[in-house]
C-alpha cells in the first residue's frame, strides 16, 4: 500500500529538497558574481570552525529549536502557527517582567521563574488566535499574523512609555539584575575553548530539554496522541471522543508557551535587557526548520543547528567576502521553506514514480 | 398518478430505428489501481427514450457516466454519440457532443443568481449584459415548455434542492444539451417534487430529448423509464424493456444469485430492553431532515438489523448513538437517558456508558490511516486505565494488547507495527472490530460490518457478531446487503427516507419484499 | 485641527492609501479565484526594489516601472507553480515568496549600489511626477470643494490615479464580464467551473498574474511615487495591512477603497501626531498603527458582520468522482 519506503519519506525527499535549495542559492551566488564554492567554504568556516563560531552558531540554533518547536507542535495538530515572532515578543516583555520585578540572589532560582513567565506569556499571545480558530473558525494564519503586528506595537509603546529607564533615550529596559544573569558559554565551557563574547547561555540546555519534552509529549503522552490523531482527521478524532476546541486550545497554548521561551535564551542569556525587536525573525525562521525537521523534535534539532550554522556562517560571509551581504541567508531560509514546503510535491511525485517502477520491475 | 400510457404505442427500444442510438458504448473498462470499476461495459442509448441504470452503491454506474461526461478517461473501449466515434477526454468535448450532466451533488455556484449559474461557461462574448437578457429570454420559454420555473435572480443558496435541480437541468439545456444524464437526481427530493421532476423528463423525452437516469430505487425506474440496464460490480449484467420486466425480476438482477452465507446461530434469547429509542430526528445543516423520527428497540443478547439502500438515514442513525452528532429525541441505554447534544454527547461518553461503535466507513472514522495497528487498537479507548499510566500512554501494555487481540482475530500480517493503511480491508476491519468487541460493551453499533472484506474474512467478523449476541450484548446491525442481514438478524427494521418502514422477522420474509421496502414501495408501516 | 491640517492629512491620506489600495485589488483577484496570498508583501517590496533600480540605472521611470512589475510578476507565477500546478500549501508558498524578496533585494542591491541595500536618490525622470489635475488652480478659490480638489485630489502622481481607478475597473471586470464572473466562480466553486468545461487551472493562473501586476503598481509606486528610492524593507508591512484590508472589505472592490482610506488615515494620523485625544482618551501612535489589525481580528471573529472569504480558498482544485 505504502508508495515508498519510509526512509525515502523522512529523509530521502528532505534530502533533495535542500539540496535543490542549496543549488538554488549557490546560482544566486555565481549570478551576483562572486565563487559559490568558495563561500560555502567560509559560511562552513565560521560556523562550525572554531570554538567563536560555535558560540554562536549554538546560540543561534536555541533560538531556533524553540521557535521551531513551538510550529512543529502547531502542525501535528494540523494548525499553522505562523505567530511565533509575536508569541516570542510576549514572552520577551514576560521574562523581562519576572527579571526586573524581583532581585534575583541567584540565576538557578531566576531561570526556572524566567521559563514560566516566557512561556505564559507566549502562552497568552497563541490563546485569542486558538480560541478564535476553535470557536469561530477564524483563520489561525490570518490572525496570527495580525497578532504579530499587534505584539510589535504593543512592544514599541510599552519600551517607549512605560518600561523605558527614566531619562534614557533608548527604548529598552533597564539591564537585568546580576542574579537573574545566565551562565554563559564562558562560565561553564571555557575549557572548550569559548570565550567571553560568546552569546550561548545555559537556555542551550533548556532548549534541549524541550526537545526531549516535545517528543515525550507528541509520541508518549495522551495528549500527543489525541494531538496527533485531531491533525489527522477532525472526524475520526470525533468519532474517539476527542474534543475539537480542547485539543485545538491546548495544542496552541503549547505551541505559544515553546515559541516564549524563546526569550528566556535571546532576552535573559544574550541581551539581558528588552530590546525593541528582540526575536529578529527568529519566529518564520522556525517555519523553516519545522518544515525541514518534518515537525519531529530530533528534525528540529538538526534543522535548527544548520539554520544557526547558516545565520552565523552568513555574518561570517558578510565580513569575508563583502560582496555577499548578510541577507543571502534569509535568500536560503526563502528557498528552504519553498522546496521543503511549497513545492514538496514537485520532487514527491517523481520520486514515488521511481519507487513505483522499481517495485514494478521487481515484481 | 404515473399511467404507463406514456410508453404506450411508442417504438422507443422495440423497433429498430432508422436513425442511429444516441449514445453506444463498446466495451468500457476502467480500472481504479486494483479496483475494476467498469468491466467490459457495452449499451446501446435509443434516440427519445429514458434509459435507467440501477445497481447498488458501487456498482459502476457513477464512473461509467463519468467517462462519459469526460471526467475521467476510459482505460479500453469506445463511444459512438449518434454513430459517430467520438473521443470526449474533457467536459468541454461531452458538452459540444451535446451531452448534459445533472451530477448527485450539484455543481452550482452558491452565492450567484440562477442566471449567472446558467450561463457560466456558456456565456456570449466577453461581456455578460448580453449573455444574462439571452439567458433570461430562453429561461422563460423552458420555464413554459418543461414546467421547469425557477426566479431566475434568486441566489442558489436560497433555493431549494429541488429547484436547484432545476437549475442544472436548465444549465444543460441552455447548453442545448440532446443527451441530459441524471445522477441519483432523487436522491435529495420530496416524492412530490420527484413526481415534478419526471413530468419534466417526461416532457423532455416527447420533445426528443434522449435521458439517463442513474438511480437505485426501483419505483423510479418502473414509473418513468423506457429501457432499463442493470449494473452489478462493475459489470452490466442486463438490458432489458421496463414494459417486460418486473420489480422482483430487477432487484434479483441488481443483487445477484451470491453465495448464500451461511452462520451457524440458535436462535436468539433476546434479554430486557438495552437501547430504546423514541421519536428521533436528526436535520443536517443544510436544514434537510434526515431523521423524521425513529422508534426502535434493541435487547440483549439479539441483533436488529438495519436493512437500507445507502443514504437513507442510517448513517445518521449510527452517528448520533456513538456520540458524532447531534439530535432530538429520547435514546435511552438500560433505562437511562444518554444526551442527545452538549457536551456529553461525544463518543468518549458513549464509550463509558457500555456502547461501542464500528462505524460504517472505517477509513474515515473508525482508523487512524497513518497510525500504527498498535496506536489504532487504543482509538478511542486512550484515556482507559489499562493504557496509561498517568499522562503517558503505557505503550507496552497498548501493544502487548494488540499482539493479542491480532492473534485472538487472526490479524495478518500480525505486525503491530505497521500503519493501518498497509493492511487489506478485512485486516483492518478486524482490528476495529477486536478494539471494539473485546471492551465487552453493552451495545455494538455495526455499519456494514463486511463492505470491502474478503470472503474469508466476512465469515470470521459474522461469528464474531454471532459470539457477542450469544454472550447476552443488543447488536444493531446497519447495512445494505441483504444477505448479511438475513445471516445475521434476529429482528429486521427497513429504512427509507429517514423513517422505518416496518419490521419484519427474518423467517416469515424475503429478499423481494425487503428490496421493496427498501424502495419505498410498501405502504403499510408498522 | 483646523482646516490645513486637515487637508494636509486628507492629502497624505491618499498617497498612503494607494500602496494598500493597489496591493489590496491585487489579493482580491487572488482570493476571489480561491487563491490565498500572504506574498502580497514580498511582490511589493520585489517591485519597489527592482523598479527604483532600473530607474536609477536608465533615468526612465517608466522603464523601472516595467521592471518593477516583471519582478512582481516572476513572484506570481512562482507562486502560481507552487499552489496551482503542484498543489502546495498557498500559505508556506507565500510565506517563502516574502523571504526571498526581501532577501533578494538587498542582496542583489548591495551587489549593484553597494549602498547597503539602498538604491540611489531617484530624480527627475527618474521618479514619476506629480500632476496637476485640470483647473485644480481656477477652483482653489472656491470654499471646502476648492482646496479638496486643488490640494487633496489633485497634485499626485500618475499612479494613484491608477489607483483609484482601478477600483471601478476591478468592479466591472469582476461583477460585468465572462471573465469576472468564471473566476468568482473558481474561488467558490471549481467544480461547477470545471463542469461547465472551463480551464480552472487557466483561470487561478490569470488571477494570479493579475494579482501580481498590481502588486507590482503598488511597489513602484513606494519606491518611485511616494519615496524617491528603495530602503531596505520598504514595504513595511504593508502588504499585510492590504490583506487586512481585504478582509475587511470582505473582499469587494468599493469597501476595499473605504478600508484602505481608512487604513491610510490611520497611518498619516500616526505619522503626525505623536498621540492623540478621543473623547478624553488618549491614544499612543503605536494603536493607530495596531488599529488596522485589530479591526481585523474582530471582524474575523465574526462579532461585527462575518467575513466570508471565498468558499474554496486555499484548496488545490482536485476532480472528485
Amino acid at each position: 500500500m505504502d508508495t515508498m519506503p519510509r526512509w525515502a519519506d523522512i529523509a530521502l525527499i528532505p534530502l533533495i529538497n535542500l539540496t535543490l535549495a542549496l543549488l538554488v542559492s549557490a546560482l544566486v551566488i555565481a549570478l551576483i558574481g562572486e565563487n559559490p564554492a568558495q563561500a560555502m567554504g567560509v559560511m562552513i568556516r565560521g560556523a562550525v570552525g572554531s570554538a567563536y563560531g560555535w558560540g554562536y552558531t549554538l546560540y543561534y540554533a536555541t533560538n531556533f529549536i524553540f521557535t521551531g518547536l513551538a510550529v512543529a507542535v502547531a502542525f501535528h495538530a494540523r494548525l499553522f502557527n505562523i505567530g511565533g515572532e509575536g508569541q516570542a515578543a510576549l514572552g520577551g516583555l514576560g521574562v523581562a517582567i519576572v527579571c526586573l520585578s524581583v532581585p534575583w540572589p541567584h540565576w538557578t532560582l531566576a531561570l526556572p521563574a524566567a521559563v514560566l513567565g516566557g512561556a505564559l506569556f507566549g502562552a497568552a499571545w497563541a490563546a485569542i488566535p486558538a480560541w478564535l480558530q476553535a470557536t469561530r473558525g477564524s483563520h489561525i494564519v490570518i490572525t496570527t499574523i495580525m497578532f504579530n503586528f499587534i505584539a510589535s506595537a504593543l512592544l514599541v509603546y510599552l519600551l517607549v512609555n512605560v518600561l523605558k529607564v527614566p531619562g534614557s533615550m533608548a527604548p529598552e529596559t533597564a539591564r537585568f539584575p546580576e542574579g537573574a544573569r545566565l551562565p554563559s558559554a564562558y562560565d561553564w565551557g571555557a575549557w572548550m575553548g569559548f570565550g567571553r563574547s560568546a552569546p550561548l547561555n545555559v537556555a542551550f540546555f533548556v532548549a534541549l530539554a524541550c526537545c526531549v519534552a516535545v517528543w515525550v509529549l507528541i509520541w508518549k503522552t495522551r495528549l500527543g496522541y489525541e494531538i496527533r490523531a485531531f491533525g489527522q482527521s477532525e472526524a475520526a478524532a470525533k468519532y474517539a471522543g476527542i474534543r475539537p476546541v480542547r485539543t485545538i486550545m491546548i495544542t496552541m497554548l503549547i505551541s505559544g508557551g515553546l515559541a516564549g521561551l524563546m526569550a528566556v535564551n535571546a532576552v535573559q542569556g544574550e541581551a539581558e535587557r528588552l530590546v525593541i525587536d528582540s526575536v529578529q525573525g527568529a519566529g518564520f525562521v522556525g517555519i523553516a526548520v519545522a518544515l525541514m525537521g518534518r515537525s519531529h523534535p530530533l528534525g528540529v534539532l538538526l534543522a535548527a543547528l544548520l539554520f544557526g550554522a547558516l545565520y552565523q556562517g552568513g555574518a561570517e560571509l558578510e565580513f569575508e567576502m563583502p560582496a555577499i551581504s548578510r541577507e543571502m541567508i534569509v535568500v536560503i531560509q526563502a528557498l528552504v521553506i519553498l522546496f521543503t514546503g511549497a513545492l514538496d510535491n514537485m520532487v514527491r511525485g517523481p520520486v514515488e514514480g521511481l519507487f513505483r517502477r522499481r517495485r514494478k520491475g521487481a515484481t | 398518478m404515473t399511467a404507463p400510457t406514456h410508453t404506450e404505442g411508442r417504438p422507443a427500444a422495440a423497433a429498430p430505428s432508422q436513425t442511429a442510438p444516441a449514445i453506444e458504448l463498446r466495451g468500457i473498462s476502467k480500472a481504479f489501481g486494483a479496483v475494476q470499476a467498469n468491466k467490459d461495459i457495452s449499451i446501446r442509448v435509443e434516440r427519445g427514450t429514458i434509459h435507467g441504470i440501477i445497481g447498488e452503491n458501487g456498482a459502476g454506474k457513477s464512473t461509467l457516466m463519468s467517462i462519459l461526461y469526460g471526467f475521467y478517461k476510459a482505460d479500453s473501449g469506445e463511444i459512438l454519440i449518434g454513430g459517430q466515434r467520438t473521443d470526449i477526454p474533457d467536459s468541454q468535448a461531452a458538452i459540444r457532443a451535446g451531452i448534459g450532466m445533472v451530477f448527485q451533488h450539484f455543481k452550482l455556484v452558491e452565492n450567484f443568481t440562477v442566471l449567472e449559474n446558467v450561463v457560466l461557461g456558456a456565456e456570449d462574448g466577453a461581456f455578460l449584459r448580453p449573455s444574462l437578457v439571452k439567458a433570461r429570454r430562453l429561461l422563460v420559454d423552458l420555464a413554459r415548455e418543461y414546467e421547469l420555473n425557477v426566479d431566475p435572480d434568486a441566489k442558489i443558496e436560497n433555493l431549494g434542492v429541488g429547484m436547484q435541480q432545476r437549475v442544472e437541468i436548465l444549465k444543460a439545456l441552455y447548453r442545448q444539451a440532446d443527451i441530459l444524464i441524471l445522477d441519483e437526481p432523487t436522491g435529495v427530493l420530496t416524492p412530490s417534487e420527484a413526481d415534478h421532476l419526471f413530468r419534466i423528463l417526461r416532457g423532455l423525452r416527447d420533445e426528443g430529448k434522449t435521458i439517463i437516469l442513474i438511480t437505485h430505487k426501483l419505483r423510479e425506474i418502473m414509473d418513468v423509464t423506457d429501457n432499463v440496464s442493470v449494473m452489478r460490480r462493475g459489470e452490466m449484467t442486463a438490458t432489458v424493456r421496463t414494459a417486460d420486466t418486473s420489480p422482483s425480476e430487477l432487484a434479483e438482477l441488481m443483487v445477484g444469485r451470491k453465495v448464500l452465507l451461511r452462520v451457524d446461530k440458535t436462535p436468539a434469547r433476546p434479554g430486557p430492553v438495552v437501547l430504546k429509542v423514541e421519536n428521533l430526528k436528526v436535520t443536517d445543516d443544510k436544514g434537510v431532515e434526515r431523521l423524521r423520527g425513529i422508534d426502535l428497540e434493541v435487547r440483549a443478547g439479539e441483533i436488529l438489523g438495519v436493512a437500507g439502500v445507502a443514504g437513507n438515514g442510517q448513517s445518521e442513525l449510527l452517528e448520533v448513538l456513538g456520540g458524532i452528532s447531534d439530535a432530538t429525541g429520547t435514546v435511552t441505554l438500560n433505562g437511562t437517558p444518554l444526551d442527545l447534544s452538549g457536551p456529553r454527547a461525544d463518543g468518549r461518553s458513549r464509550r463509558h456508558a457500555g456502547i461501542a461503535h464500528v462505524p460504517e466507513d472505517r477509513h474515515r472514522l473508525g482508523l487512524i490511516l497513518d497510525f500504527t495497528a498498535w496506536e489504532n487498537t487504543g482509538f478511542g479507548y486512550h484515556d482507559l486505565p489499562d493504557y496509561c499510566r498517568g499522562a503517558l500512554m503505557d505503550q507496552t501494555a497498548l501493544r502487548n494488547d494488540t499482539r493479542g487481540k491480532m492473534e485472538r482475530f487472526d490479524v495478518r500480517p500480525a505486525d503491530c507495527w505497521l500503519h493501518a493503511k498497509s493492511f487489506s480491508g478485512g485486516n483492518q476491519q478486524k482490528i476495529v472490530l477486536a478494539r471494539e468487541i473485546e471492551r465487552n460493551p453493552d451495545l455494538l453499533l455495526v455499519g456494514q460490518p463486511t463492505r470491502g472484506v474478503d470472503i474469508g474474512a466476512i465469515e470470521f467478523i459474522h461469528q464474531r457478531l454471532i459470539e457477542l449476541r450469544d454472550a447476552g450484548k443488543a447488536i444493531l446491525l446497519v447495512s445494505v446487503e441483504l444477505d448479511e442481514i438475513f445471516a445475521l438478524s434476529d429482528r429486521i427494521a427497513v429504512m427509507f427516507d429517514g423513517r422505518i418502514m416496518g419490521e419484519r422477522l427474518p423467517g416469515q420474509t424475503d429478499e423481494t419484499e425487503l428490496g421493496m421496502m427498501m424502495a419505498g414501495m410498501d405502504g403499510k408501516a408498522r | 485641527m483646523d482646516l490645513a491640517t486637515v487637508i494636509q492629512l486628507l492629502d497624505s491620506t491618499l498617497r498612503l492609501a494607494t500602496p494598500l489600495l493597489l496591493a489590496c485589488l491585487a489579493g482580491l483577484f487572488s482570493e476571489r479565484a480561491g487563491i490565498f496570498d500572504i506574498g502580497l508583501e514580498g511582490k511589493m517590496l520585489a517591485a519597489a526594489f527592482f523598479s527604483a533600480a532600473v530607474a536609477a540605472m536608465t533615468g526612465n521611470v517608466w522603464i523601472g516601472l516595467l521592471a518593477g512589475t516583471a519582478a512582481s510578476l516572476a513572484l506570481a507565477a512562482l507562486h502560481g507553480l507552487a499552489s496551482i500546478t503542484f498543489r502546495g500549501n498557498q500559505l508556506i508558498s507565500g510565506v517563502a515568496i516574502n523571504f526571498l524578496a526581501s532577501g533578494l533585494t538587498v542582496l542583489i542591491g548591495q551587489t549593484w549600489f553597494q549602498l547597503g541595500g539602498r538604491t540611489p536618490s531617484l530624480e527627475g525622470a527618474a521618479r514619476f511626477q506629480e500632476i496637476t489635475l485640470p483647473l485644480a488652480g481656477v477652483l482653489e478659490p472656491v470654499p471646502v470643494i476648492g482646496p479638496l480638489y486643488a490640494n487633496v485630489l489633485s497634485g499626485h502622481t500618475i499612479l494613484v490615479y491608477v489607483g483609484l481607478l482601478a477600483v471601478p475597473a476591478t468592479w466591472y471586470v469582476l461583477f460585468r464580464t465572462r471573465f469576472g464572473l468564471r473566476l468568482r466562480a473558481v474561488g467558490e466553486n471549481p467544480g461547477a467551473v470545471d463542469t461547465a468545461g472551463v480551464s480552472v487551472v487557466g483561470l487561478r493562473f490569470s488571477a494570479v498574474l493579475i494579482c501580481g501586476l498590481l502588486c507590482g503598481l503598488a511597489g513602484a509606486y513606494l519606491a518611485t511615487g511616494l519615496s524617491a528610492g528603495f530602503v531596505k524593507e520598504m514595504s513595511a508591512g504593508r502588504g499585510f495591512i492590504a490583506l487586512a484590508a481585504l478582509i475587511f472589505a470582505k473582499w469587494r472592490p468599493w469597501y476595499a477603497l473605504a478600508a484602505c482610506l481608512l487604513f491610510g488615515l490611520l497611518e498619516a494620523l500616526g505619522n503626525r501626531f505623536q498621540s492623540l485625544e478621543v473623547l478624553g482618551v488618549t491614544l499612543p501612535t503605536q494603536f493607530m498603527q495596531a488599529l488596522p489589525y485589530i479591526l481585523t481580528v474582530v471582524i474575523l471573529a465574526g462579532f461585527v458582520g462575518k467575513a466570508i472569504p471565498p468558499r474554496a480558498g486555499g484548496a488545490a482544485y482536485v476532480k472528485e468522482r
